[in-house]
Parts: C-alpha cells; structure tokens; sequence
C-alpha cells in the first residue's frame, strides 16, 4: 500500500502565488482587509527576484515596507513549495523537499513573476555564463564576486540594476553591452520627464556605474573558454573584439511566467495573462498581478498586487482609487518594453552547431530542420527536458516564430509519489 | 543560530555562511561544473532562480537537486556529475 | 486538379504508413504518402516503443515474432537517434499464480524457437534490483527490444522518399476513393490503390470501420541510468488488455538509452478528449509503485496521452477492404503497432503484389469480420 512522503494541509481565505513585490504587496492589502492570506513560493525566502535576501541583507527601503505590511497582517509563508496541480476546485497540491501539501483557499492571486529571456550563441553553455539576473541571484545566494572581473550583457534595465548591485558587491564590470540602439534609449531617457521617480532612479544608478562603459547597439558574438569562461566577443557596428573575464551576465530581457495561469484555464495572450480591471483573470476567483500579466517592473508590480489583494479581499471600492495611476505606470511599460524589443541582428547569433536546448543538447542546424514545435519535440527533442521549455521556449519563438504549446501536468517537474493522489488531501470532489 | 554551516561536497568539507545555497557551496568546493549535459559538457547554473536545472546535484543521496534552491544545512552530503 | 498518378497511395504517417511506403518503395512502386500533421505524432509518438512477441493467440505470436526479426535484422543499420535496444522483457509474476503463466509461456515460446528464461525470485531480483522483494520471479525474453517510435517513422520515410516515394506532408486527406485521395485543400492524389493507415482516424477515412479509439496515459521521468534494465510488464497486463469494457491500468516500465523511465500503462474505451486525468494517472502510478516503490522518488518531467486503435478480435486490419476493390488497410495495431509496423507492411505489400506472404494473412484480413458477421 503506497505511503506518501510528508503530507500537510493548509487552510487560508486568499493564496498568493509567489512571492515577490507584486505577490507582497498582494498579500498584505488582502491581509489587511481581514482575510487569512498565505504566501506559497518555490523559492525558499521571500522578495522573489529583485527583492532575493531581502529579509536578510535589507538594502531597498520599499522592500522592508512590504515585508513589515506583509508580517503585521499576519501574513503566513510557506517557501520552497512548488504548485504543480489543482486536484480540485479550491485545492491546490504543492511540492517541497519533503513531501506535498495540500493548499486549501477560497480566492488564488497568481504573482509567479517574470524569467529571463536567453538567447543562444556559441559558448553560452559553458559554466559561469549566466543570466544578469541569475548571477544576481547566485551572488545574493552567497557566491563571492568580490574581485572577478564581470562582462554584463544582453538587453533591458535589469542590466544596469545587476551591474550596479555586482559592482557594490565588489565585483569589477567591466562593460555593459546592451543591444538597444542608442537612439532608442535616449528616447526612453525622455520618456522619463514626467516621471521624478524615475529620473531620481535613473541618476543613482548613473553615480554607481560611474566609469563604466555602457555600450548600446552592442552584443555578444561568443563566450570562450574550455571548461569555463575565459573571454566574450563583442560586437558594436562593425568592430569586434574579446573582452577577458570570469563571468558573463546575460539577459535579454523578461518573458511572464504564465504556466500556471494556462494550466489553472486563464486566458493568456500575447504570452501575459489577460485580467480586467480588478486584476481578475477569465477564471472566477483567480486573480494575477505583476509581471505575468506583463513585464512592467517594480512599481507595476506593486500597483498590479495591490489591486488584486484588495479586489480579492473584496475591498473593490479601495482598488478603484488605484486603477488611475496603474494606467500611468502601464505606459511607462509599454514605452520599457518597445525601448529594449529585441533587434534582427540577434537571430543570427546561434551557429548551426550552437546548442539550443540544453536538456537534450539539440543544436540550431537540427532544430531548423524542423517546421513547428510538435515536430521539433518529437523529432529532436527539444523541449522535452526538466525546464519544460523555460529556457529555449522564449529564444525559439525570437528565432523560429514558433508559439508555445498548450500546459500538460505537470506543470513543473515534481516526484511521480506527488502525483498519485493521497486521499487524506484529496477528497476527490470536483 | 549558527554562523557557518558545513557540509561536504564531492568529499571536500567546505563552509558557507548560513542562508547560503547549496550552489554557493559547490563553487566554494572549487568545482566549475555541477554536471555533465547529454552530450557530456560541463555545465553550470544559468537562471540562479530554479527554473533551468542545469545546477543539478545529488544531495544526501537524491539526484537532480537544483542546488540554487535549497539552502545549505550541516553535515550535508553533495555530490556533482563526474 | 489531379496530381500525376502513383501505384499507392497511403494516408498516414505513422509508423505502420511509414513501414508500407518503405516496403512497397523496394517493391518498385510508385508511393505518394499523405500526412497532415507531424510524421509519427499519433500513437507512433505516444506509445511505448516496445517490441515484444506476444502469445495471446497464434494469430498474435506469428505477426509479432515476424516482425520482430524483421526489427532485428535492421537493427544494425538504424541511426542512433531511434535508440533501438535490445533490452529484453520481463514479464513478472507477482504470486504463484502468475508464475503457472510463465511455465506456459516458456512452453509455448520454446515450441516455436524463441529463446526465454525463467527467473525465480532471486533471479529476479537480480536482473532488476528495484523491484519489490516477494514478487515470485517472471519470464525473460531477452530478444524483445525497444525504440524511439517517431524517429523510426521518420527513417522509414525518409528511405522511401530516397527510393522516390513522395511525401505529401502538411494537407489532410479528406475522402478516399477510387481515384485516389483528395486533401483538404482540394488537390487529389491521383492512385488506383489507397491503403488508409490513420491508425484510431481510420474510421473518419473508411465509415463503419471498427476500430476504436483506447486511450492511455504515459509519463516519462528525469535521467536514472540503471534503475530500470529491462522492459517490465506485469503479467496482469494481459488481464487488463482483455477487458472491453472497463478502464484498466497495469505496471509497464521502459528503460530508454537516456537514463529516462517510461512508465505506462492505461486503457481506457470510450473516451474521446486527449487531456490527462489526473484519477487515471495516479492509479498507474501507484500500480507501478507496488512493483517498484523506488520510482515514486524519480522526478516526473511529462505526462501525456495517446490513443490506440483497437479492432473487436485485437489483431490487426492488413489487406483488402471488403467493400471497395481500390481500397487497403493497415490499422487497428491496438498496442502492437511498433512492433508489428514492420510485418504489416510486408504482408500489405505481399497482398498488393500477390506476393507469397511468410505468414498466413487471413487472420488479418479485413474480410474476416465481414465473413463472420455473414456466417452469424
């Protein structure tokens, strides 16, 4: 007779899903209107991305704030729990190091945030290329970069927040190459004047990344090393040339994370989660804030999650007073997300033998071969390995135009004992 | 509440500041790869935020931990793909 | 606007329409294959890639250990992205009961020349140690293998198309006829002879065929080299294969060349919509636990469905349509169509060409049925 591992329950009145400032900030306007709110994360702290070690490393005033909200309405957390499915109208099962939980609700705020978009070119597998913000999230992680020498590359603000925090961690950047033109980013720069926030921001971050080179309509060719990384190429115009150094920080920019909303039934377009004004999305008692609904940045996120925690708390009337400014912050977006829009040059950064798919190790040549995803999957394997498609989905659909497929359980990897039902969670009605 | 955290990697004992990822101890260990892909090349973490598994390791025995996701704890046992 | 016309055409893209181009290719036809999605993405993509002989009939023995050596013939030849391995099977006996079964099967395997071996519980527990202690020991046939289904299609093809057959891929075929085949776009393949190898859509092309669609579940998991060896069935899969009427579930794991553990299987009648259900998942699952607990430890990184295309007798259609003299078929495999792909297509062709076949045909035959239902 088969004997799960650890299996708990939990109740609460409003589920946030992730952890992050919109899913804080989500959590605490519902938790202050009285509802019993849980936060449910993968990762194993609170702040997501932007705000990782937060809790423990305070360094951003507005961080702290949401985390106090958060604490005094008595919000719970349950960290390093992985949603994989809905068994149930009201239950959803999560996976931790130990076993499953059973997640008991009666209205979901999805905030699973944004990941990286990577883009392949040759040598982008070798070890200590990563993500901008994932060499962020190791050194906050407590991997030491005090001393290496940093190339931070790709597209999108994200850069300079990672240069600045590698190099005020010791790190030496040696350059920022960001593929937007030049022309596009003095536009965004104007963009800016009717915002003070934006500006105040904009000028801190040019004092802290003074003296380093922040190269436009610039980009890697290749990362270059044997078992490691040893130099990146670089290309600007026509000129190219090798930088040496001990990691390179890229990302182009984000793509919302939206597989749980698919697999939960919400209507997704344009690859964000469509919601109403109150931040609901096409299915009843689902909400989502934050960049799944599309990549906005900070204070997006923050507006989007307040929004949602009070429309799911019932507190409509106080999320109205909102939806004014919300619509000032989405323009700043929208000008964020046409200001750093990926350009051609960048499809023909992979080669023919340039890897793809890390999981299953498809090269460009092999994949191109092929005339969509199903028979890209089926014929080459790509997709089929433990990312699901997170990593290569964002860089195939850039290359190949191909669309993403429908969600199939489940939805993140999880042991094969979390998906044989326990009846002591499951009550198996509908 | 302790201050370090030790553990073994790979045979070596190395430690990390508590809060520390199993990833942080892995590089601390003075490996640069964490496994071998499909093809056999070394790889290590990409997305730092548990999405791409290439920061794959065996931990106390359990294969395919995305190590930075789980923080460290004393005495664990981490084993790379060699 | 007809096409020029071919000897053949075959609707499907299968493993079993893929196996026919090929054969009736060597055979110096001329073959137009039509497929309006992906090559193999049917039940060739979803199946478990199993190449197994089988005794649930003579019928049953006899296309499967055909085909079978027709595998094992080629096997040298086979790119290694079709990972075909010769990893045996186990069927396992969990009681004393199970175990009466295994000495018939060695009995009637070793009377028709295929090489088996009897484990006991220890034998058993050492040629797959993660299996559960207690099990009473199981039927080894090391000659049975495994593939990957969609790439074995996808070479069958691409041989035929060296040997000029024509692929027409990307347009469906709408009507069958003595013409030959439309598409969806209105373009007709012009053929005097149509084979309809749609698998369980075989019935849309042909009405009032019986074939009819059997759902079942799979998963696949992260890379586990070694766990599991050898292709494990229970012997209660023949039970479950059996039933006609109720939802089955029976441990079957697959070891692939990967590392990965393929774990199936389920059976289900009458059930037409493709999404996974989770009630029917977790009850496979939790059967192939009580074979081997360790797996419920194994990351699970995909589930999926498929749907087989079974016949009233469970043998195959292969040959002529009763009705129509123009029209062939090569369906209704059940879940013996990757193995049998290779003997179907020999004994299509073999009817076509009235060639001597190296089997009896007529157990296969379509007239079967209809020649039944008039002697009833």
């Amino acid at each position: 007779m088969y004997k799960p591992m650890n299996s708990s329950r939990h109740n609460c009145d409003v589920l946030v899903i992730g952890g992050g400032p919109a899913g804080l900030a989500a959590a605490a306007c519902a938790a202050e209107g009285g509802a019993r709110v849980t936060i449910v994360d993968d990762n194993p702290g609170l702040g997501g991305q932007i705000w990782r070690g937060e809790q423990r490393k305070p360094s951003a005033p507005e961080a702290a704030e949401w985390l106090r909200r958060a604490q005094t309405a008595q919000v719970e957390f349950i960290g390093g729990a992985q949603v994989y499915d809905q068994p149930e109208k009201g239950l959803l099962l999560a996976e931790n190091f130990d076993g499953v939980i059973g997640l008991r609700y009666r209205r979901l705020i999805l905030a699973t945030g944004a990941r990286e978009r990577f883009l392949p070119f040759p040598g982008w597998t070798l070890p200590n290329v990563m993500g901008a913000g994932g060499l962020q999230a190791l050194v906050k992680s407590g991997l030491p970069i005090d001393g290496s020498k940093v190339v931070v590359a790709g597209s999108g603000p994200l850069l300079l927040a990672v240069a600045a925090y590698l190099r005020k961690s010791g790190a030496e950047v040696l350059l920022i190459a960001e593929q937007a033109p030049q022309r596009r980013l003095l536009a965004f720069g104007l963009g800016l004047w009717n915002s003070p926030a934006k500006i105040v921001q904009a000028i801190k971050l040019k004092r802290q990344l003074a003296g380093v080179p922040h190269l436009t309509d610039c980009w890697p060719l290749a990362a270059n090393g044997e078992e490691r990384l040893q130099s990146v190429t670089l290309r600007r115009g026509r000129k190219t040339w090798d930088v040496a150094c001990d990691y390179l920080a890229c990302g182009f920019h984000l793509v919302p994370n939206i597989e749980l909303a698919a697999f939960f039934g919400c209507a997704v377009h344009a690859g964000a989660v469509q919601v109403d004004e109150f931040q609901q999305t096409t299915i009843p008692d689902i909400y989502c804030a934050g960049e799944a609904t599309g990549i906005g940045g900070l204070e997006v996120s923050l507006m989007e999650g307040r929004i949602a925690g009070l429309a799911a708390a019932g507190r409509q009337e106080k999320a109205r007073v909102l939806i004014a400014e919300r619509r000032r912050l989405h323009r700043f977006a929208d000008l964020l997300n046409r200001t750093f829009a990926l350009r051609e040059e960048l499809k023909s950064l992979p080669q023919p033998e340039t890897i793809v798919c890390r999981c299953e190790d498809v090269s460009f040549a092999r994949l191109k071969k092929q005339t969509a995803w199903r028979a890209a999957k089926l014929h080459t394997r790509c997709g089929m390995g433990p990312c699901q498609g997170r990593v290569c989905g964002a860089a195939i659909e850039f290359l190949l135009g191909w669309q993403a497929e429908s969600v199939r359980p489940p939805v993140f990897p999880v042991r094969i004992g979390s998906l044989i039902r326990d009846t002591t969670l499951v009550t198996g009605q509908e | 509440m302790p201050e370090a955290i030790t553990l073994s990697v790979n045979g070596h004992s190395v430690t990390v500041p508590e809060g520390s990822m199993v990833s942080t101890a892995v590089i601390l260990s003075g490996a640069t790869s964490f496994r071998r892909s499909v093809t056999k090349q070394p790889r290590a973490p990409l997305c730092g935020m548990g999405i791409c598994f290439e920061c794959r390791v065996t931990v106390n025995g359990r294969p395919h931990v995305r190590s930075c996701q789980i923080p460290c704890r004393d005495g664990m046992d981490v084993q790379t793909d060699e | 606007m007809t096409s020029r016309v071919f000897d053949l055409a075959i609707v499907g893209g299968g493993i079993v329409g893929a196996a026919c181009a090929l054969e009736a290719a060597r055979a110096g036809l001329s073959v137009a294959l039509i497929e309006g999605g992906v090559i193999g993405g049917g039940a060739t993509a979803a199946g478990m890639g199993h190449i197994v002989v089988m005794d649930d009939s003579e019928a049953q023995f006899a296309l499967t250990h055909y085909s079978q050596q027709l595998w094992q013939a080629i096997a040298p030849e086979l790119p290694s992205d079709i990972e075909y391995e010769e990893c045996g099977t186990i069927w396992v006996a969990a009681d004393e009961e199970e175990m009466v079964e295994v000495r018939r099967k060695v009995d009637f395997y070793q009377a028709r020349g295929v090489a088996v071996e009897i484990l006991d519980e220890h034998g058993l527990g050492e040629a797959e140690p993660n299996l559960r202690k207690g099990l009473a020991g199981g039927l080894l046939v090391p000659s049975d293998s495994v593939v990957y289904p969609p790439a074995a299609a996808r070479y069958f093809l691409e041989r035929a198309q060296a040997l000029g057959a024509q692929l027409h891929l990307g347009r469906a075929a709408v009507a069958l006829s003595g013409e030959g085949v439309r598409l969806n776009d209105g373009t007709v393949i012009g053929a005097p002879v149509v084979v309809n190898a749609t698998g369980s859509w075989a019935p849309g092309l042909t009405p009032g065929l019986d074939v009819q669609k059997r759902k079942g579940h799979l998963l696949i998991t992260d890379r586990y080299a070694g766990f599991v060896r050898h292709q494990l069935v229970e012997l209660g899969y023949l039970k479950s294969a059996h039933s006609l009427t109720s939802d089955s579930v029976a441990f079957n794991v697959q070891p692939r060349k990967t590392g990965q553990v393929l774990i199936g299987s389920s059976r289900q009648y009458g059930v037409d919509d493709s999404k996974i259900e989770a009630a029917m998942l977790s009850r496979m699952l939790a059967r192939a636990e009580e074979y081997m607990p360790g797996i419920t430890r194994l990351s699970a990184i995909r589930t999926w469905t498929g749907f087989r295309a079974a016949t009233p007798d469970k043998l195959p259609l292969i040959g002529p349509s009763p009705g129509e003299d123009w029209l062939y078929l090569a369906t209704g495999h059940e879940g013996l169509g990757i193995t049998t792909s290779m003997g179907t297509a020999k004994l299509l062709v073999d009817q076509l060409l009235n060639r001597s076949a190296q089997i009896p045909v007529a157990p296969y035959l379509p007239s079967r049925a209809h020649e039944e239902a008039m002697h009833a």
